[in-house]
Formats: structure tokens, C-alpha cells, sequence
């Protein structure tokens, strides 16, 4: 059992892992209980499991807790709360940008990152950003509302 | 149906445990959970009682108990403002609880487009029968006449005057003790302040920062987690496996119930790994037939019966008419492909066992999971938690039987998780549908005669035999399982037609597992009966949406229709002007129409497409949607829905089929089995029309039946291609341009 430092949320975490080659994604569920990464596929191809690792979006599916050791990672639970979300979380709250909400954590760590790079993108910009981010509720209509809200700033 | 002794405590303890939930978004689903599955049963569930649906708490807060169980579709607020509205009170002092066996009565599987149009329509009438009993007391405690009294912000209250006493005072720590009464008069609609309002969703503020708790995210003390080892072919079995190839991965056990094999652990990651990494030997197996030889399958048979589903005149002259049109069209078996693979814990006791599970239907599934564990039925209790949105029967239930299965074994509470692999390879599959039209027009261009030939797998006729995976596998017997969905609705033209005849084949297998699929069957006939009225109209040289409106009667459809093309901004003309051959990205629009279930919603599309003629690459670019959904409880959510219905059903239209050889699904992760993306979402403009006082129908399927046909139809007017066959690849399409 080997041991992996991290900083998580802003807060520096101590993981153990039997494994190098764990995905961070179960690191962050279990070992965390920071369950708004969410299994989707395990490939890398929906997105479900998007984090921010030292602030640019990525799969935790197919990042090992060995390459994640040493870095920041942001989850959806460290962004805002609903007493005090996020601006983007604040603007899917405003357009009800979700149906399940599975496919939303991802999205929302995407969002996050397009506008960190991007913070005045346009409706194509914000789709092709979450090009590799699936949704099977058919809920992408309000999401790229809500991302365009967000980055108006007029996510509350 | 199940009756309880009623007792005052046991509602108040069912739902003194859950105040967790508030409107600031933190509904603490794990505590709910726990706290429900140690509720003792003693709820009535009697439906002929109001104490069934509801509770009203000392400090005058409402709880509602649900059967009906919100899928990411908003009944959570909806099932609220229809209570609310009814008694008088802000949707923040109603909790809802949902889904569980023990707690809910059994108002059935929330499919069909059901929650609403019947689990929310008892709900409020339940709600009805008890403002009567409140204003019925009140009267007898205040002194003043019923006719006197109304409710109001959570009192009952003389009109004019300060006498009033709350619903806590008057109902708190007893119950209703009152039977339903259907009669029981229900607010004018013209007066609603709470339905009709589009409120925000109570799950979404915990959903969008982390903190909601799906049945992914559920945990108990000492729960094992678990991954079944499917085999490599449908119907092999399992010859033998060695534990020694799992060695080097700690904490893992193998659990193998004849041909039901899973690795348990307490941790996930390894689990994960063992599962991936056993070595096992299995069975040949080829029993599938593949799906490209699929459609010439489905007319081969053997069938169980022809059903005539609608014979009006006579049909008789098409069959040797020289003049009669004729076309046939193909819908491919799909899976539901949800994004989050299916999931459920089980925890089995001795004498009962506890199951969470993201089914829609809880209380059907009680039957199955008891008779696996040869307990009584009442002893088996469901508790529903969100999974990742299933629009129909996925492998949440196969899940719950995993988890039951392993969990019995262990004496252990097992969650089981399946793979991306296990979902869209074993999940129940929508079933393909081939259906054959043909049909004469009048001298004046008018239908005269109609045929729609249909073939079926019988499995999907409504016939309630969706197997389960595990006992399968395990050779467990297990009851009758899922109703499978009314798949042979709206294939006759909704349109004036003296002389119409449609029959079905139901065919004695089905190519995988079918169950339910969004609209079940109702995709895949409106596309063939919308399509050919559009070859109809074409061949008429008459305008398709002139051609609908003429001979269509009913004033809701056609205010939906004439909608629709407003918003699309239609421009009358005939196939034959449009077509511009000579572009090398072709544009066109089209629409369908259907009346959902023949009784239901109301609902016209129409669509503007480009071609690219080099690559048969579709792109939508425009999609105009007017929907007559009867009441609307909550329009956002109605808007919600159809965006949904129309973004999906475009995916299921342009890309999805589950490919499959002899032995097994090939379609197995996102890039074999594709989803629309964020770039290829076309621009919405939807019409909700506003019918207050008619019935609700619900909104969570009618949207997606005129898709595809709206979409063929308008490669049609594009590019004089005819597309009938799902999904519309860059090759079919190709294939129609170059016959075209």
C-alpha cells in the first residue's frame, strides 16, 4: 500500500492505494467520498468523470492516482456549494441546465475550464468545447445557455 | 392490493426521518435512504384511502408519498405544485417521498408518460378529498359552516373573518382516515397560482455542486463492492475459472452461482481489476442471428399470431393496384445508452432484504427479487434513489438482481456497478420494427386506401417477459417481468382516410432482450406512417403541410401543425420545385405531425437539414416543435421534456444501432455506439400551447414520435432522397442520393 499526496478542493490529502495505476476517479469517490465525479465509461470517451487537475480539465477515468500525486485537483463539491455555488454552477441552477444531472459534473468542470481560457466564448465555441462531453437526456440546449450566462455574468 | 394497519406513529416516523431535504438543494438521499429502509411498515398503502398519499405533520408541513418516481423528469416539483395547489399551501412545506415499497402505494411503473397524467392526477385527487376532510373539521372546530371556510397558506379560515385553524392543529399526529373520493371537487384551473408556474427543481442546486446522492453514490456500513464477469457470447456457459489468475490483486473473492460469475471487494478499484484481469472459459455460443440480417429476419417468422389492430372499409383493392404506392421502412434495435452504467445495493438479511434501486418500477420488481430469494413478497423492500436517466427499462433492475444475488451469498449489503461494456451490451434493447404501407389517393389527391403491414417481436406485444440477467444465469426461476410497452400504436394515418387497414405479424423471437424504449414503438411507426404520407403528398404534387391540413379534423392538431410550420417560417411548395440538384450542400424542411397514442398529446416538428452530397453527412439545423400536452403543471419542465424528446430522438435517427454478430453485441462503448454531440445540437424554437383546462397528458415521450419522419422528410425536400431506414448513415444516405 503506497501513499499519494495530493491537494484536493485546496486541501492537502493523503491517498492510499494499493495500486499506481488506480484511476483517480475511485481515489476521489471512496477513499474522499467526493462523489460528484461520476463513472461513466472508463474510456475517457463521455466526460462524466472530468476534474481539474492544476486547473485544466481531465478524465479522472483514465488519470492514475500516481499521475495525479503532487498535483491540484479540483471536483465539482470544490467549487461552490448550493448555499454559495460557483458562477457556473449558479447559471445551470438559473437555466435548470440538467435532466438526470449525470453527465452535468463533467460538463461543469468543462465549463469551468473553456472559461478560465475563454471567458467570452461563443454558442460554437461553448460546443465544441463540450464536444467530448456526452448527454443522453438531451439537455445541451440550456447547458450552452447556461455556460453563455455564466460567462455574461450573470450566473445568479 | 396490500393493505397495512394503520398507525400514527409509523407515518411519522416514515417521515419524521427524511426533514433532511430543503429547497436549498441539499436533499440528504443517503440519510433518506438509511432512514427509510428502517421505517417499520405500518403506512396504509391502500389506495382507496388518502392516508395512502399523504401526511400532514404537527408543525403543518405535508408529506407526500409518491409510487411514481421522478427520472431526471421533474416530477419531484410537479407532483408538489399539483398537492400544493389543492391545499392551499407553498410547495416548500411538502416533502415528497417516492418510489419506496414500504412507504408509497403501488400507483405503477413510472413509464408511458405516466407520472404525471395518472401518479400526479391521484396525488391531487387524494389532495381534493383531504381539503374537504380539513374544511369538514375545521367546521366543527371553529363553529362555522363548510361553505364558510377556505384554505390558505397552510389554514383553514372563515372568509371575512380571523377564525382560522392550521392543518397541523387539524390533522397533525392523526390521520386523514378518509376514503377517496373521486368526486371530490377539484380547483378551477382559471384560479391555479401554483400549477402552471414554471418552479425550479428541487434536485438541481445539490445536483450541479455534488452534493445530490445517486444510487451510484449510496453506501452502508461493511458494503462490498462488485462487478459481474458477463460472458463472452449471450447463452454460453460457464465451463471453469482460475482464482490464481487474480492472485496478485488483494481483497478480492469470486462469487459463481452456476453461470452467474463476480468478483467482490471491499475495495472498488480491485474489484474493477479482478473482474477485468480472471481468466475464464466459457461455452461457444452463436445463438443471435447479427443485426445487419435483422430486417430480412423480422418477415422469415416464425410468428405467434397476426393481430388486425384497425379495419375500417375495405382495403381489399390495394393488393393488385397497379396505382397503389408502396414503401417500407426499418427501425434497428437500440439500446437506451445511458450515461451512467446501471447500479444498485442490496442488503439480504435472513427474514427480508432491502434493495436501492434507480428502477421505475419499485413495486413491480418486489415479486422478481422475493421469489430469487424464496422470500414472501412484503418481506423484499425497494427504495428508489436517482440513477442516470434510463427512458425505459435499462439495466438498473438486472442491477438490483446482481446485487441480490451477491449479497445473499455474502450475508453482506453489494453494490454493483456494471461497466460501460455491460450497457450497452446487456442492457434490454429497444426492438427493431419493420413496417410496409401501401396506399391508393382519390382523383383529387386525397387518401382513399391505406394498408400498414407491420412485423413485431412478440416479446415487445405489450406481454409482460423481459428476463432478468442474473437468475438466468443462475438458474433461478423468477415471475413474469416487465410490461414491455404498447409498440404497435400510431401506425395508422392521422389523417381522413375511408379505408384503412393495419395488422401486425408478431414474430416469435426477438434478435436480444427487448424491453421499453422511450415512446415505446411510437418512434419508429410515425416514422413510416409520416413519411409516406409525405411520398403521398409528393406524389399528390401537393404541398405536405396543405396536404395534412385538408383532410386532418381535429382543431388541436391543427393548430399544432399550422404552428410548427410558422415557426419554421414554411413556404408552401411541392417536392418537385425544391430539389437543387446541382448544390453541393443541399437544404430542405420538413415536418410530421402525430397524435400521440391516438388520444394523448398533440405534437407537429418540422426541421430545416443540410445535405453534403460528397459525404451523405446530415446536418439539422433548425427544429421547430408546437406541443399540446393538455394542463401543463410545470412548462419549464414540459419544455425540458421535449427538448429532450427532439435532441434524442435525433441521435437515435441519424446514428445509433446496437451492432451484434452471431455470439454478442460489437457495440459496446461511445465511439462503436455513437450519442449526438454538443456541435451536431440544431438550433430549438418550441411552442408550448396552453390548454389549461384539459386533462394533463404528460410530456415525457409524445415529442419524440415525429422526429425522425420530420427529419427524412426534409433530406427529402433537400435532395429528393428517401431515407427510410435508421439510422440515416453517411452510406444510406449516399446510397438514396445516388438512387434519387
Amino acid at each position: 500500500m503506497a501513499s499519494y499526496r495530493l491537494i484536493v478542493n485546496g486541501e492537502p490529502r493523503s491517498i492510499e492505494a494499493w495500486d499506481p495505476a488506480q484511476p483517480l476517479l475511485y481515489a476521489l469517490r471512496n477513499a474522499l467520498g467526493l462523489h460528484g465525479v461520476k463513472f461513466g465509461c472508463g474510456l475517457g470517451q463521455c466526460g462524466a468523470c472530468t476534474v481539474l487537475i492544476d486547473g485544466a480539465p481531465a478524465r479522472s477515468c483514465t488519470t492514475t492516482i500516481a499521475q495525479a500525486a503532487g498535483k491540484s485537483v479540483t471536483t465539482l463539491e470544490g467549487l461552490g456549494s448550493p448555499e454559495r455555488p460557483h458562477p457556473v454552477q449558479a447559471a445551470f441552477i438559473a437555466e435548470q441546465a440538467a435532466q438526470c444531472g449525470y453527465c452535468t459534473n463533467g460538463i461543469v468542470m468543462t465549463a469551468v475550464g473553456l472559461l478560465a481560457r475563454t471567458p467570452h466564448p461563443t454558442a460554437e465555441q461553448v460546443k465544441t468545447a463540450l464536444a467530448g462531453n456526452l448527454c443522453r437526456c438531451g439537455s445541451h440546449d440550456r447547458v450552452v445557455r447556461a455556460v453563455l450566462r455564466a460567462a455574461a455574468g450573470a450566473g445568479s | 392490493m396490500e393493505t397495512r394497519l394503520y398507525t400514527r406513529r409509523a407515518v411519522l416516523k416514515g417521515g419524521a426521518l427524511v426533514v433532511g431535504f430543503s429547497f436549498a438543494g441539499l436533499p440528504l438521499a443517503s440519510a433518506q435512504g438509511v432512514a427509510q429502509a428502517g421505517a417499520a411498515p405500518g403506512r396504509t398503502l391502500d389506495q382507496r384511502q388518502v392516508d395512502a398519499f399523504l401526511a400532514v405533520r404537527r408543525n403543518g408541513s405535508v408529506i407526500v408519498y409518491s409510487g411514481k418516481v421522478d427520472l431526471g423528469t421533474g416530477h419531484r416539483i410537479a407532483m408538489r405544485q399539483m398537492v400544493a395547489e389543492e391545499l392551499a399551501i407553498p410547495v416548500t412545506r411538502i416533502e415528497l417521498i417516492e418510489g419506496d415499497t414500504a412507504l408509497t402505494p403501488d400507483q405503477g411503473s413510472t413509464a408511458g408518460s405516466s407520472g404525471v397524467t395518472r401518479g400526479g392526477v391521484q396525488l391531487r385527487q387524494a389532495a381534493a378529498t383531504a381539503r374537504e376532510a380539513l374544511i369538514a373539521r375545521a367546521s366543527t372546530h371553529l363553529g362555522r359552516p363548510a361553505a364558510e371556510l377556505e384554505l390558505a397558506d397552510g389554514y383553514v379560515r372563515a372568509t371575512g373573518g380571523s377564525a382560522r385553524i392550521s392543518l397541523g392543529e387539524l390533522v397533525g399526529d392523526s390521520a386523514f382516515d378518509v376514503p377517496m373520493n373521486p368526486k371530490a371537487r377539484l380547483k378551477d384551473p382559471g384560479t391555479y397560482t401554483v400549477v402552471g408556474q414554471p418552479l425550479p427543481r428541487p434536485d438541481i442546486p445539490a445536483k450541479l455542486t455534488g452534493r445530490y446522492v445517486y444510487v451510484h453514490d449510496f453506501k452502508l456500513p461493511g458494503m462490498m463492492h462488485a462487478r459481474v464477469v458477463r460472458p463472452p457470447a449471450v447463452a454460453a456457459q460457464l465451463l471453469d475459472y482460475d482464482a490464481g489468475s487474480i492472485a496478485q490483486i488483494p481483497g478480492t473473492q469470486v462469487v459463481r452461482i452456476k453461470d452467474f460469475l463476480a468478483i467482490v471487494s471491499d475495495d472498488e478499484w480491485a474489484a474493477v481489476r479482478a473482474a477485468r484481469e480472471l481468466k475464464t472459459r466459457w461455452s461457444e455460443a452463436a445463438t443471435l442471428i447479427g443485426h445487419t440480417a435483422v430486417r430480412a429476419w423480422a418477415r422469415s417468422g416464425p410468428f405467434t399470431n397476426n393481430e388486425v389492430l384497425v379495419n375500417k372499409g375495405t382495403t381489399a383493392a390495394l393488393a393488385g393496384s397497379a396505382h397503389a404506392l408502396r414503401a417500407a421502412y426499418y427501425w434497428p434495435v437500440q439500446s437506451h445508452a445511458s450515461i451512467g452504467p446501471s447500479c444498485a445495493v442490496a442488503d439480504v438479511q435472513a427474514d427480508h432484504a432491502t434493495i436501492w434501486s434507480a428502477s421505475q418500477g419499485t413495486h413491480r420488481y418486489q415479486s422478481a427479487y422475493a421469489q430469487m430469494l424464496g422470500l414472501p413478497r412484503e418481506k423484499v423492500h425497494l427504495i428508489y434513489l436517482d440513477g442516470a436517466g434510463c427512458y425505459g427499462m435499462n439495466g438498473h433492475d438486472d442491477a438490483a438482481a446482481d446485487a441480490v444475488l451477491l449479497s445473499r451469498a455474502l450475508k453482506r449489503p453489494v453494490r454493483v456497478q456494471w461497466t460501460r461494456e455491460d450497457e450497452l451490451g446487456w442492457d434490454p434493447k429497444g426492438p427493431p420494427q419493420l413496417l410496409e404501407i401501401s396506399a391508393t389517393l382519390d382523383a383529387a389527391g386525397h387518401i382513399d386506401a391505406w394498408e400498414t403491414e407491420m412485423w413485431l417481436p412478440t416479446a415487445t406485444a405489450n406481454l409482460a417477459h423481459v428476463p432478468l440477467l442474473a437468475p438466468q444465469a443462475a438458474g433461478m426461476p423468477q415471475p413474469v417481468g416487465e410490461s414491455t410497452g404498447l409498440i404497435a400504436q400510431n401506425g395508422d394515418p392521422p389523417y381522413r382516410a375511408p379505408n384503412v387497414k393495419v395488422h401486425v405479424h408478431w414474430i416469435a423471437q426477438a434478435p436480444l432482450r427487448p424491453s421499453n424504449i422511450r415512446a415505446p414503438g411510437k418512434v419508429a411507426n410515425c416514422f413510416a406512417v409520416e413519411s409516406f404520407v409525405d411520398e403521398l403528398a409528393a406524389h399528390a404534387g401537393v404541398d405536405p403541410l396543405e396536404f395534412r391540413l385538408r383532410d386532418l379534423a381535429d382543431p388541436r392538431g391543427v393548430e399544432v401543425l399550422k404552428k410548427a410550420a410558422a415557426l419554421i417560417g414554411w413556404q408552401p411548395r411541392s417536392a418537385s420545385e425544391s430539389r437543387r440538384a446541382t448544390q453541393p450542400v443541399a437544404t430542405g424542411r420538413g415536418l410530421a405531425y402525430v397524435h400521440y397514442k391516438n388520444n394523448e398529446n398533440y405534437v407537429a416538428i418540422a426541421m430545416e437539414v443540410a445535405v453534403e452530397r460528397s459525404s451523405g453527412k446530415i446536418s439539422v439545423k433548425r427544429v421547430a416543435c408546437a406541443h399540446d400536452c393538455g394542463l401543463m403543471i410545470n412548462p419549464d419542465n414540459v419544455r425540458a421534456q421535449v427538448e429532450g424528446c427532439i435532441l434524442q430522438t435525433i441521435s437515435r435517427t441519424l446514428y445509433e444501432e446496437t451492432e451484434f454478430d452471431r455470439s454478442r453485441v460489437t457495440s459496446v462503448d461511445w465511439s462503436s455506439y455513437r450519442l449526438l454531440r454538443f456541435p451536431d445540437v440544431p438550433q430549438l424554437d418550441i411552442a408550448l400551447i396552453d390548454r389549461r383546462h384539459e386533462p394533463p397528458l404528460g410530456a415525457g415521450e409524445a415529442a419524440t414520435a415525429p422526429v425522425a419522419a420530420a427529419l427524412a422528410n426534409a433530406v427529402f425536400d433537400a435532395t429528393g432522397a428517401r431515407l427510410r431506414e435508421a439510422p440515416f448513415t453517411h452510406e444510406r444516405v449516399r446510397a438514396a442520393l445516388a438512387q434519387a
